[in-house]
Protein backbone atom coordinates (compact mmCIF):
# COMPACT_ATOMS: atom_id res chain seq x y z
CA UNK A 1 0.00 0.00 0.00
CA UNK A 2 1.22 3.55 -0.88
CA UNK A 3 0.91 6.08 0.82
CA UNK A 4 -1.59 8.37 -0.92
CA UNK A 5 -3.79 4.56 -0.67
CA UNK A 6 -3.44 4.75 3.42
CA UNK A 7 -4.32 8.27 3.32
CA UNK A 8 -7.25 7.57 1.55
CA UNK A 9 -8.42 4.42 3.61
CA UNK A 10 -7.56 6.38 7.01
CA UNK A 11 -10.03 9.17 5.30
CA UNK A 12 -12.94 6.52 4.80
CA UNK A 13 -12.26 4.97 8.51
CA UNK A 14 -12.09 7.45 9.87
CA UNK A 15 -15.57 9.17 8.42
CA UNK A 16 -17.35 5.71 9.09
CA UNK A 17 -16.28 5.29 12.62
CA UNK A 18 -16.88 9.03 13.39
CA UNK A 19 -20.46 8.41 11.72
CA UNK A 20 -20.90 5.11 13.31
CA UNK A 21 -20.29 5.99 16.80
CA UNK A 22 -21.33 9.45 16.70
CA UNK A 23 -18.21 10.77 18.05
CA UNK A 24 -16.07 13.89 17.69
CA UNK A 25 -12.92 15.40 16.08
CA UNK A 26 -13.14 14.19 12.27
CA UNK A 27 -11.74 17.83 11.70
CA UNK A 28 -8.96 16.81 13.31
CA UNK A 29 -7.97 13.08 12.28
CA UNK A 30 -8.53 14.53 8.63
CA UNK A 31 -5.73 17.07 8.86
CA UNK A 32 -3.28 14.23 10.14
CA UNK A 33 -3.80 11.75 7.52
CA UNK A 34 -1.12 12.86 5.13
CA UNK A 35 1.10 12.76 7.71
CA UNK A 36 0.48 9.41 9.23
CA UNK A 37 0.16 7.96 6.25
CA UNK A 38 3.67 9.08 4.83
CA UNK A 39 5.13 7.93 8.14
CA UNK A 40 3.73 4.58 8.45
CA UNK A 41 4.25 3.44 4.77
CA UNK A 42 7.71 5.08 4.41
CA UNK A 43 9.48 6.72 7.53
CA UNK A 44 8.89 4.46 10.91
CA UNK A 45 10.92 0.92 10.94
CA UNK A 46 7.84 -1.01 12.65
CA UNK A 47 6.78 -4.54 12.25
CA UNK A 48 3.27 -5.20 12.47
CA UNK A 49 4.37 -8.91 13.67
CA UNK A 50 6.29 -7.45 16.38
CA UNK A 51 5.20 -4.27 17.32
CA UNK A 52 7.04 -4.51 20.75
CA UNK A 53 10.48 -5.06 19.35
CA UNK A 54 13.19 -3.26 21.30
CA UNK A 55 14.74 -1.42 17.66
CA UNK A 56 11.55 -0.46 16.44
CA UNK A 57 10.94 3.33 15.78
CA UNK A 58 8.84 5.14 18.24
CA UNK A 59 5.72 7.34 17.33
CA UNK A 60 3.82 8.69 20.12
CA UNK A 61 0.28 10.30 19.10
CA UNK A 62 0.31 13.25 21.48
CA UNK A 63 -2.82 14.93 19.73
CA UNK A 64 -4.66 11.98 21.10
CA UNK A 65 -8.54 13.62 20.13
CA UNK A 66 -7.59 12.52 16.72
CA UNK A 67 -6.86 8.93 17.66
CA UNK A 68 -9.25 7.47 15.12
CA UNK A 69 -6.73 8.15 12.52
CA UNK A 70 -3.83 6.41 14.08
CA UNK A 71 -6.62 3.02 14.80
CA UNK A 72 -7.04 3.27 10.96
CA UNK A 73 -3.31 2.75 9.97
CA UNK A 74 -2.80 0.62 12.42
CA UNK A 75 -5.42 -1.89 11.39
CA UNK A 76 -4.77 -1.26 7.58
CA UNK A 77 -1.01 -1.76 8.82
CA UNK A 78 -1.74 -5.27 10.12
CA UNK A 79 -1.43 -4.22 13.62
CA UNK A 80 -5.01 -5.82 14.63
CA UNK A 81 -7.52 -7.04 12.43
CA UNK A 82 -9.98 -4.17 10.66
CA UNK A 83 -12.86 -5.68 12.08
CA UNK A 84 -12.05 -4.13 15.46
CA UNK A 85 -12.49 -0.54 13.81
CA UNK A 86 -16.15 -1.18 14.34
CA UNK A 87 -15.91 -1.19 17.58
CA UNK A 88 -14.99 2.05 18.26
CA UNK A 89 -16.61 4.14 21.05
CA UNK A 90 -18.65 1.39 21.78
CA UNK A 91 -18.93 -0.17 25.42
CA UNK A 92 -16.28 -2.51 26.20
CA UNK A 93 -14.31 -1.91 23.04
CA UNK A 94 -10.93 -1.13 23.62
CA UNK A 95 -10.65 1.85 21.46
CA UNK A 96 -11.30 4.93 23.32
CA UNK A 97 -12.33 7.78 21.64
CA UNK A 98 -8.51 9.64 23.13
CA UNK A 99 -6.23 7.20 21.73
CA UNK A 100 -5.36 4.28 24.48
CA UNK A 101 -2.93 1.85 24.17
CA UNK A 102 -3.90 -0.86 26.32
CA UNK A 103 -4.99 -3.94 24.04
CA UNK A 104 -4.09 -1.81 21.10
CA UNK A 105 -1.07 -3.31 19.51
CA UNK A 106 0.93 -0.82 18.12
CA UNK A 107 0.02 1.95 19.98
CA UNK A 108 2.68 3.38 22.65
CA UNK A 109 0.98 5.54 24.49
CA UNK A 110 -1.97 6.51 26.02
CA UNK A 111 -2.65 10.40 25.36
CA UNK A 112 -5.40 12.96 25.23
CA UNK A 113 -4.82 15.34 27.58
CA UNK A 114 -2.57 17.83 25.37
CA UNK A 115 0.85 18.32 26.11
CA UNK A 116 1.57 15.14 27.59
CA UNK A 117 2.67 12.55 24.91
CA UNK A 118 5.13 14.62 23.48
CA UNK A 119 7.36 15.25 26.74
CA UNK A 120 6.43 11.25 27.12
CA UNK A 121 8.21 10.61 23.79
CA UNK A 122 11.21 12.81 24.74
CA UNK A 123 11.47 11.20 28.02
CA UNK A 124 11.80 7.81 25.29
CA UNK A 125 13.98 9.51 22.85
CA UNK A 126 16.32 10.16 25.72
CA UNK A 127 16.13 6.42 27.12
CA UNK A 128 17.48 5.76 23.88
CA UNK A 129 20.40 8.18 23.64
CA UNK A 130 21.47 6.93 27.19
CA UNK A 131 21.82 3.53 25.80
CA UNK A 132 22.96 4.25 22.58
CA UNK A 133 20.04 2.63 21.13
CA UNK A 134 19.65 3.88 17.19
CA UNK A 135 16.46 4.01 16.98
CA UNK A 136 14.24 7.18 16.23
CA UNK A 137 10.99 8.55 18.50
CA UNK A 138 8.19 10.59 16.37
CA UNK A 139 5.79 12.29 17.66
CA UNK A 140 2.69 14.52 16.54
CA UNK A 141 1.56 17.25 18.24
CA UNK A 142 -1.37 19.91 17.58
CA UNK A 143 -1.01 24.20 16.84
CA UNK A 144 -3.58 23.96 19.57
CA UNK A 145 -1.76 21.65 21.74
CA UNK A 146 1.30 24.52 21.82
CA UNK A 147 -0.73 26.42 23.96
CA UNK A 148 0.24 23.88 26.66
CA UNK A 149 3.17 25.54 28.46
CA UNK A 150 4.86 21.60 28.83
CA UNK A 151 5.18 21.64 25.54
CA UNK A 152 7.99 24.27 25.53
CA UNK A 153 8.99 22.60 28.50
CA UNK A 154 10.12 19.33 26.33
CA UNK A 155 11.36 21.91 23.47
CA UNK A 156 13.96 23.11 26.06
CA UNK A 157 14.76 19.83 27.42
CA UNK A 158 15.14 18.22 23.75
CA UNK A 159 17.60 20.56 22.76
CA UNK A 160 19.53 20.59 25.85
CA UNK A 161 20.15 16.83 25.55
CA UNK A 162 20.58 17.29 21.66
CA UNK A 163 17.88 14.98 20.98
CA UNK A 164 18.94 14.24 17.54
CA UNK A 165 16.83 10.97 17.04
CA UNK A 166 13.80 12.72 17.99
CA UNK A 167 11.32 14.69 15.57
CA UNK A 168 8.18 16.93 16.79
CA UNK A 169 5.56 16.65 13.61
CA UNK A 170 3.63 19.84 14.05
CA UNK A 171 -0.24 19.85 12.56
CA UNK A 172 -0.90 23.12 12.25
CA UNK A 173 -3.97 22.93 10.66
CA UNK A 174 -4.62 26.70 12.03
CA UNK A 175 -7.79 25.72 14.02
CA UNK A 176 -8.26 24.97 17.68
CA UNK A 177 -11.20 24.25 19.95
CA UNK A 178 -12.90 27.73 19.93
CA UNK A 179 -11.79 28.63 16.61
CA UNK A 180 -8.62 30.19 14.95
CA UNK A 181 -5.54 29.57 16.41
CA UNK A 182 -4.33 32.89 15.18
CA UNK A 183 -7.60 34.92 17.11
CA UNK A 184 -7.82 32.54 20.33
CA UNK A 185 -4.26 32.46 21.23
CA UNK A 186 -1.55 33.05 18.60
CA UNK A 187 1.28 30.83 17.50
CA UNK A 188 2.67 32.38 15.01
CA UNK A 189 5.66 32.60 13.92
CA UNK A 190 6.34 29.35 14.76
CA UNK A 191 8.81 28.21 12.95
CA UNK A 192 11.15 30.75 14.29
CA UNK A 193 9.80 29.78 17.92
CA UNK A 194 10.77 26.43 17.65
CA UNK A 195 14.12 27.60 15.92
CA UNK A 196 15.02 29.98 18.78
CA UNK A 197 14.88 26.91 21.24
CA UNK A 198 17.53 25.23 19.57
CA UNK A 199 15.46 23.19 16.95
CA UNK A 200 15.90 21.98 13.51
CA UNK A 201 13.32 23.15 11.58
CA UNK A 202 11.26 22.34 8.36
CA UNK A 203 8.47 24.11 7.31
CA UNK A 204 5.91 22.11 4.84
CA UNK A 205 4.02 24.75 2.94
CA UNK A 206 1.78 21.71 1.97
CA UNK A 207 1.25 19.63 4.81
CA UNK A 208 -1.25 17.55 2.96
CA UNK A 209 1.06 16.57 0.51
CA UNK A 210 2.92 13.93 0.54
CA UNK A 211 6.21 14.30 -1.60
CA UNK A 212 6.37 17.61 0.71
CA UNK A 213 6.22 15.46 3.86
CA UNK A 214 8.72 13.21 2.33
CA UNK A 215 11.12 15.71 1.52
CA UNK A 216 10.72 16.81 5.16
CA UNK A 217 10.94 13.33 6.45
CA UNK A 218 14.12 12.79 4.84
CA UNK A 219 16.09 15.88 5.98
CA UNK A 220 18.67 14.78 8.91
CA UNK A 221 19.63 16.61 11.93
CA UNK A 222 23.07 16.45 13.38
CA UNK A 223 22.80 17.33 17.32
CA UNK A 224 19.71 18.78 17.32
CA UNK A 225 15.84 17.58 17.51
CA UNK A 226 14.04 18.39 14.51
CA UNK A 227 10.78 19.54 14.07
CA UNK A 228 8.65 19.58 10.99
CA UNK A 229 5.57 21.98 10.99
CA UNK A 230 3.26 21.03 8.55
CA UNK A 231 0.48 23.24 7.24
CA UNK A 232 -1.96 21.77 6.80
CA UNK A 233 -6.10 21.93 6.48
CA UNK A 234 -8.54 21.19 9.11
CA UNK A 235 -10.99 18.74 7.39
CA UNK A 236 -9.17 18.13 4.50
CA UNK A 237 -10.67 15.84 1.98
CA UNK A 238 -14.66 16.64 2.58
CA UNK A 239 -15.20 20.10 0.83
CA UNK A 240 -17.97 21.14 3.95
CA UNK A 241 -15.52 20.13 6.28
CA UNK A 242 -12.59 22.04 5.58
CA UNK A 243 -11.73 24.94 7.57
CA UNK A 244 -14.64 24.60 9.46
CA UNK A 245 -14.53 24.56 13.43
CA UNK A 246 -18.15 22.46 13.56
CA UNK A 247 -16.62 19.52 12.63
CA UNK A 248 -14.48 19.41 15.33
CA UNK A 249 -17.61 18.80 17.28
CA UNK A 250 -19.93 17.09 14.83
CA UNK A 251 -20.19 13.49 13.25
CA UNK A 252 -21.65 13.55 9.44
CA UNK A 253 -25.12 11.93 9.51
CA UNK A 254 -27.42 11.88 6.72
CA UNK A 255 -26.95 13.75 3.73
CA UNK A 256 -23.44 15.21 5.24
CA UNK A 257 -22.68 11.23 5.36
CA UNK A 258 -23.84 10.74 1.59
CA UNK A 259 -21.97 13.23 0.77
CA UNK A 260 -18.75 13.16 2.98
CA UNK A 261 -18.62 9.25 1.25
CA UNK A 262 -19.40 10.17 -2.30
CA UNK A 263 -16.41 13.05 -2.38
CA UNK A 264 -14.44 10.23 -1.19
CA UNK A 265 -15.13 8.24 -3.32
CA UNK A 266 -14.85 10.17 -6.04
CA UNK A 267 -11.09 10.74 -5.61
CA UNK A 268 -10.13 7.06 -4.38
CA UNK A 269 -6.41 6.38 -5.56
CA UNK B 1 16.94 10.76 55.72
CA UNK B 2 17.12 12.83 51.95
CA UNK B 3 21.02 11.80 51.98
CA UNK B 4 19.98 8.40 53.48
CA UNK B 5 17.63 7.89 50.50
CA UNK B 6 19.61 9.32 47.93
CA UNK B 7 22.47 7.75 48.98
CA UNK B 8 21.10 4.15 49.07
CA UNK B 9 19.47 4.40 45.84
CA UNK B 10 23.12 5.88 44.65
CA UNK B 11 24.56 2.74 46.35
CA UNK B 12 21.89 0.23 44.29
CA UNK B 13 22.43 1.97 41.13
CA UNK B 14 26.19 0.73 40.90
CA UNK B 15 24.75 -2.88 40.28
CA UNK B 16 20.98 -2.06 38.95
CA UNK B 17 21.97 0.05 35.67
CA UNK B 18 18.62 0.96 34.38
CA UNK B 19 18.26 3.12 37.92
CA UNK B 20 18.06 6.76 36.64
CA UNK B 21 17.52 10.21 37.97
CA UNK B 22 15.62 13.38 36.72
CA UNK B 23 15.44 16.87 39.08
CA UNK B 24 13.84 19.88 37.86
CA UNK B 25 16.71 21.66 39.25
CA UNK B 26 16.52 20.72 43.06
CA UNK B 27 19.30 18.53 45.01
CA UNK B 28 21.74 20.69 45.53
CA UNK B 29 24.43 18.72 47.87
CA UNK B 30 22.13 15.55 47.75
CA UNK B 31 22.22 14.83 43.94
CA UNK B 32 25.82 15.64 42.90
CA UNK B 33 27.09 11.86 43.92
CA UNK B 34 24.88 10.62 41.76
CA UNK B 35 25.57 12.65 38.85
CA UNK B 36 29.04 12.48 38.96
CA UNK B 37 29.19 8.35 39.13
CA UNK B 38 26.06 8.16 36.37
CA UNK B 39 26.23 10.61 34.27
CA UNK B 40 24.39 9.32 31.45
CA UNK B 41 21.49 8.28 33.53
CA UNK B 42 21.01 11.63 35.45
CA UNK B 43 18.89 14.21 33.90
CA UNK B 44 18.82 18.22 34.76
CA UNK B 45 15.60 19.01 33.27
CA UNK B 46 15.18 22.67 34.46
CA UNK B 47 12.97 24.25 36.42
CA UNK B 48 10.19 22.07 34.75
CA UNK B 49 8.12 19.25 37.21
CA UNK B 50 5.71 18.93 34.28
CA UNK B 51 7.83 17.87 32.43
CA UNK B 52 9.92 15.82 34.65
CA UNK B 53 6.90 14.08 35.29
CA UNK B 54 6.18 12.96 31.61
CA UNK B 55 9.82 12.16 30.76
CA UNK B 56 10.13 10.04 33.40
CA UNK B 57 7.21 7.99 32.31
CA UNK B 58 8.77 7.75 28.80
CA UNK B 59 12.04 6.58 30.60
CA UNK B 60 10.46 4.11 32.11
CA UNK B 61 8.24 3.18 29.84
CA UNK B 62 11.89 1.92 28.07
CA UNK B 63 13.06 -0.36 30.36
CA UNK B 64 14.20 1.93 33.35
CA UNK B 65 13.88 2.25 36.86
CA UNK B 66 13.01 6.28 37.31
CA UNK B 67 13.25 8.70 40.27
CA UNK B 68 12.18 12.16 40.36
CA UNK B 69 13.18 14.56 42.47
CA UNK B 70 11.70 17.93 43.75
CA UNK B 71 10.14 19.87 46.92
CA UNK B 72 6.85 18.62 48.50
CA UNK B 73 4.18 19.90 46.36
CA UNK B 74 6.35 20.69 42.86
CA UNK B 75 7.14 16.66 42.00
CA UNK B 76 3.46 15.72 43.16
CA UNK B 77 0.68 18.72 43.42
CA UNK B 78 2.27 20.74 40.26
CA UNK B 79 2.41 17.76 37.85
CA UNK B 80 -0.43 15.69 39.18
CA UNK B 81 -2.52 15.08 35.86
CA UNK B 82 1.02 14.05 33.95
CA UNK B 83 1.59 11.97 37.40
CA UNK B 84 -2.25 9.72 36.84
CA UNK B 85 -2.03 9.80 32.96
CA UNK B 86 1.86 9.30 32.06
CA UNK B 87 2.82 7.21 35.08
CA UNK B 88 0.23 5.34 36.40
CA UNK B 89 -2.31 4.83 33.41
CA UNK B 90 1.14 3.34 31.70
CA UNK B 91 2.25 1.66 35.31
CA UNK B 92 5.51 3.25 34.27
CA UNK B 93 8.11 2.35 37.09
CA UNK B 94 8.75 5.33 38.76
CA UNK B 95 9.39 7.16 41.93
CA UNK B 96 8.48 10.21 42.87
CA UNK B 97 10.49 11.75 45.90
CA UNK B 98 9.55 14.52 47.71
CA UNK B 99 11.70 16.56 50.05
CA UNK B 100 10.02 18.55 52.23
CA UNK B 101 7.35 16.61 53.84
CA UNK B 102 5.16 18.76 55.80
CA UNK B 103 6.17 21.70 58.13
CA UNK B 104 10.20 20.67 56.95
CA UNK B 105 9.94 24.38 55.56
CA UNK B 106 8.03 25.61 58.01
CA UNK B 107 9.36 29.67 57.97
CA UNK B 108 9.15 29.15 54.03
CA UNK B 109 5.34 29.38 53.86
CA UNK B 110 2.36 27.80 52.04
CA UNK B 111 4.13 27.39 48.96
CA UNK B 112 6.41 24.84 50.51
CA UNK B 113 3.86 22.88 53.28
CA UNK B 114 3.22 20.06 51.43
CA UNK B 115 -0.16 18.87 53.84
CA UNK B 116 -2.31 17.52 51.12
CA UNK B 117 0.42 15.26 49.02
CA UNK B 118 -0.33 11.96 50.74
CA UNK B 119 -4.14 12.08 50.27
CA UNK B 120 -3.28 13.12 46.30
CA UNK B 121 -0.87 10.73 45.64
CA UNK B 122 -2.72 7.89 47.66
CA UNK B 123 -6.11 8.25 45.42
CA UNK B 124 -4.53 7.75 41.85
CA UNK B 125 -4.84 4.23 41.23
CA UNK B 126 -1.64 1.95 41.71
CA UNK B 127 0.63 5.01 43.09
CA UNK B 128 2.17 3.66 46.46
CA UNK B 129 2.90 5.76 49.43
CA UNK B 130 5.39 5.79 51.45
CA UNK B 131 6.33 8.43 54.29
CA UNK B 132 9.40 6.95 56.76
CA UNK B 133 9.91 8.50 59.68
CA UNK B 134 13.62 8.48 60.03
CA UNK B 135 16.83 7.84 58.08
CA UNK B 136 16.78 4.10 58.80
CA UNK B 137 12.89 3.68 57.12
CA UNK B 138 14.13 6.02 54.23
CA UNK B 139 16.93 3.45 53.61
CA UNK B 140 14.16 0.79 53.42
CA UNK B 141 12.19 2.95 51.48
CA UNK B 142 14.73 3.17 49.15
CA UNK B 143 15.25 -0.94 49.11
CA UNK B 144 11.80 -1.24 48.16
CA UNK B 145 10.68 0.99 45.44
CA UNK B 146 13.59 -0.06 43.66
CA UNK B 147 12.68 -3.60 44.27
CA UNK B 148 8.71 -2.82 43.65
CA UNK B 149 7.23 -2.87 40.28
CA UNK B 150 5.32 0.42 39.70
CA UNK B 151 4.47 4.07 40.68
CA UNK B 152 5.50 5.16 43.99
CA UNK B 153 5.66 8.07 45.87
CA UNK B 154 8.72 8.93 48.66
CA UNK B 155 7.72 11.23 50.89
CA UNK B 156 10.88 12.95 52.60
CA UNK B 157 11.59 15.12 54.82
CA UNK B 158 15.08 16.99 55.26
CA UNK B 159 18.50 15.98 56.96
CA UNK B 160 19.62 15.11 60.20
CA UNK B 161 16.17 13.79 61.01
CA UNK B 162 17.30 11.58 64.55
CA UNK B 163 17.13 7.14 64.67
CA UNK B 164 13.28 6.94 66.28
CA UNK B 165 13.56 3.58 67.22
CA UNK B 166 15.32 0.33 67.52
CA UNK B 167 13.96 -2.38 64.54
CA UNK B 168 13.83 -5.95 64.31
CA UNK B 169 12.30 -8.00 62.05
CA UNK B 170 11.31 -4.82 60.43
CA UNK B 171 9.26 -4.83 57.29
CA UNK B 172 8.58 -0.97 55.97
CA UNK B 173 5.37 -2.20 54.71
CA UNK B 174 3.99 -3.32 57.84
CA UNK B 175 2.94 -1.33 61.06
CA UNK B 176 5.80 -1.58 63.80
CA UNK B 177 4.96 -1.11 67.45
CA UNK B 178 7.66 0.36 69.36
CA UNK B 179 5.76 -0.34 72.70
CA UNK B 180 4.82 -3.13 74.72
CA UNK B 181 1.57 -3.52 73.49
CA UNK B 182 -0.49 -2.99 76.66
CA UNK B 183 -1.91 0.10 76.25
CA UNK B 184 -5.36 1.58 76.29
CA UNK B 185 -4.61 3.74 73.05
CA UNK B 186 -3.12 3.02 70.02
CA UNK B 187 -1.03 6.08 68.47
CA UNK B 188 -0.30 5.59 64.58
CA UNK B 189 2.26 7.60 62.52
CA UNK B 190 4.23 8.31 59.48
CA UNK B 191 6.86 10.49 58.98
CA UNK B 192 9.21 12.29 61.60
CA UNK B 193 6.09 13.48 63.52
CA UNK B 194 6.78 10.07 65.14
CA UNK B 195 9.06 11.69 67.20
CA UNK B 196 6.57 13.98 68.86
CA UNK B 197 4.47 10.88 69.00
CA UNK B 198 7.24 8.85 71.29
CA UNK B 199 7.85 11.97 73.14
CA UNK B 200 3.70 12.64 73.46
CA UNK B 201 3.41 8.69 75.15
CA UNK B 202 6.14 9.09 77.40
CA UNK B 203 4.48 12.35 78.80
CA UNK B 204 1.07 10.50 78.98
CA UNK B 205 3.58 7.21 80.83
CA UNK B 206 4.36 9.51 83.40
CA UNK B 207 1.17 10.32 84.64
CA UNK B 208 -0.14 6.71 84.26
CA UNK B 209 -1.93 6.64 80.82
CA UNK B 210 -0.19 3.94 78.60
CA UNK B 211 -0.59 4.33 74.67
CA UNK B 212 0.96 1.98 72.26
CA UNK B 213 3.02 3.62 69.36
CA UNK B 214 2.55 2.45 65.59
CA UNK B 215 4.88 3.35 62.89
CA UNK B 216 3.16 3.07 59.31
CA UNK B 217 5.36 4.62 57.07
CA UNK B 218 3.52 2.23 54.12
CA UNK B 219 0.37 4.53 53.56
CA UNK B 220 -0.56 2.98 50.37
CA UNK B 221 -1.22 -0.07 50.44
CA UNK B 222 -1.91 0.05 53.92
CA UNK B 223 -1.28 -2.81 56.30
CA UNK B 224 -5.10 -3.68 57.35
CA UNK B 225 -4.47 -7.08 58.52
CA UNK B 226 -2.14 -5.43 61.34
CA UNK B 227 -5.20 -2.32 61.58
CA UNK B 228 -7.52 -4.89 61.58
CA UNK B 229 -6.00 -6.81 65.16
CA UNK B 230 -5.35 -2.56 66.10
CA UNK B 231 -8.85 -1.73 66.49
CA UNK B 232 -10.23 -4.98 67.69
CA UNK B 233 -7.37 -4.59 70.90
CA UNK B 234 -7.70 -0.90 71.40
CA UNK B 235 -10.04 1.51 72.66
CA UNK B 236 -8.80 4.08 71.54
CA UNK B 237 -6.95 4.71 68.15
CA UNK B 238 -5.00 8.21 67.13
CA UNK B 239 -3.45 8.36 63.36
CA UNK B 240 -1.06 11.51 63.67
CA UNK B 241 0.54 12.87 60.68
CA UNK B 242 2.01 16.00 59.20
CA UNK B 243 -0.78 16.54 56.92
CA UNK B 244 -4.13 17.14 56.23
CA UNK B 245 -6.68 14.67 58.15
CA UNK B 246 -8.70 14.60 55.31
CA UNK B 247 -7.45 11.65 52.78
CA UNK B 248 -3.73 11.19 54.75
CA UNK B 249 -2.77 8.49 56.81
CA UNK B 250 -5.94 9.18 58.85
CA UNK B 251 -8.00 9.15 55.93
CA UNK B 252 -6.89 5.90 54.78
CA UNK B 253 -7.33 4.62 58.21
CA UNK B 254 -10.84 5.66 58.75
CA UNK B 255 -11.71 4.34 55.09
CA UNK B 256 -10.18 0.81 56.18
CA UNK B 257 -12.20 1.15 60.11
CA UNK B 258 -15.67 1.90 58.70
CA UNK B 259 -15.77 -1.40 56.91
CA UNK B 260 -15.35 -2.75 60.55
CA UNK B 261 -18.61 -1.78 62.40
CA UNK B 262 -17.98 -4.36 65.03
CA UNK B 263 -14.60 -2.93 66.29
CA UNK B 264 -13.91 -2.08 69.40
CA UNK B 265 -11.70 1.42 68.73
CA UNK B 266 -13.06 4.89 68.49
CA UNK B 267 -10.74 6.60 65.66
CA UNK B 268 -9.32 10.18 66.26
CA UNK B 269 -7.25 12.07 63.53
CA UNK B 270 -4.69 14.45 64.76
CA UNK B 271 -2.71 16.88 62.25
CA UNK B 272 -4.31 19.94 60.18
CA UNK B 273 -7.77 20.21 60.52
CA UNK B 274 -8.85 20.68 56.61
CA UNK B 275 -7.00 24.53 56.73
CA UNK B 276 -3.98 26.00 55.99
CA UNK B 277 -0.76 26.90 57.76
CA UNK B 278 -0.61 30.51 57.54
CA UNK B 279 1.33 31.58 60.78
CA UNK B 280 4.81 32.32 60.23
CA UNK B 281 6.84 29.58 62.02
CA UNK B 282 9.75 26.75 61.80
CA UNK B 283 8.83 23.07 62.31
CA UNK B 284 8.17 22.83 65.89
CA UNK B 285 6.72 25.47 65.82
CA UNK B 286 4.31 25.28 63.45
CA UNK B 287 3.49 21.16 64.99
CA UNK B 288 2.65 23.12 68.28
CA UNK B 289 0.19 25.44 66.78
CA UNK B 290 -1.54 22.87 64.57
CA UNK B 291 -1.64 20.62 67.21
CA UNK B 292 0.94 17.81 66.67
CA UNK B 293 3.89 18.65 68.87
CA UNK B 294 4.64 16.21 71.66
CA UNK B 295 2.30 18.20 74.56
CA UNK B 296 -0.61 18.96 72.16
CA UNK B 297 -0.63 14.95 71.42
CA UNK B 298 -0.56 14.07 74.58
CA UNK B 299 -3.19 17.07 75.81
CA UNK B 300 -5.57 15.55 72.69
CA UNK B 301 -4.97 11.51 74.02
CA UNK B 302 -5.35 12.56 77.70
CA UNK B 303 -8.61 14.51 76.68
CA UNK B 304 -10.00 11.89 74.82
CA UNK B 305 -9.37 8.70 76.65
CA UNK B 306 -9.75 10.14 80.17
Amino acid sequence: MNSEELAWKIRKHSVDMVHESHASHIGAALSAADILAVLYTEVLNINPESPDSDDRDRFVMSKGHAGVAVYSVLAEMGFFPVKWLSTYYQNGSNLSGHISHKNVPGVEISTGSLGHGCVMACGMAMAAKSADKLHHVYTLVGDGECNEGSVWEMAMIASRFKLDNFTVIVDRNGMQAMGYCEDIMPTAPMASKWESFGWSVTEVGDGNNHEQLRRAFAISSTGKPKCIIANTVKGKGISFMENNLLWHYRDPQGEFYEKAIKELEACRP
Amino acid sequence: MRNTFINKITEMAQNNKKIMVVTADLGYSVLEGFRDLYPSRYFNVGISEQAMASVAGGLALEGNIVITYSIGNFSTLRCIEQIRNDICYHNANVKIVSVGGGFSYGQLGMSHHATEDIAMMRTIPGMKVLVPSDPEEAAAAAEYVINTDGPCYIRLAKNREPKLYDKTDYKLDKMYRLTSGNGKAALISCGPVLKNVISAAEILESENIIADIYSSPCVSPLDTASLKEIIDSYDFVFTVEEHNVTGGLGGAVAEVISGYPDRKAVLHRLGLQNCFASIVGDHDYLCEQYGISAGKIADAVRGIIK
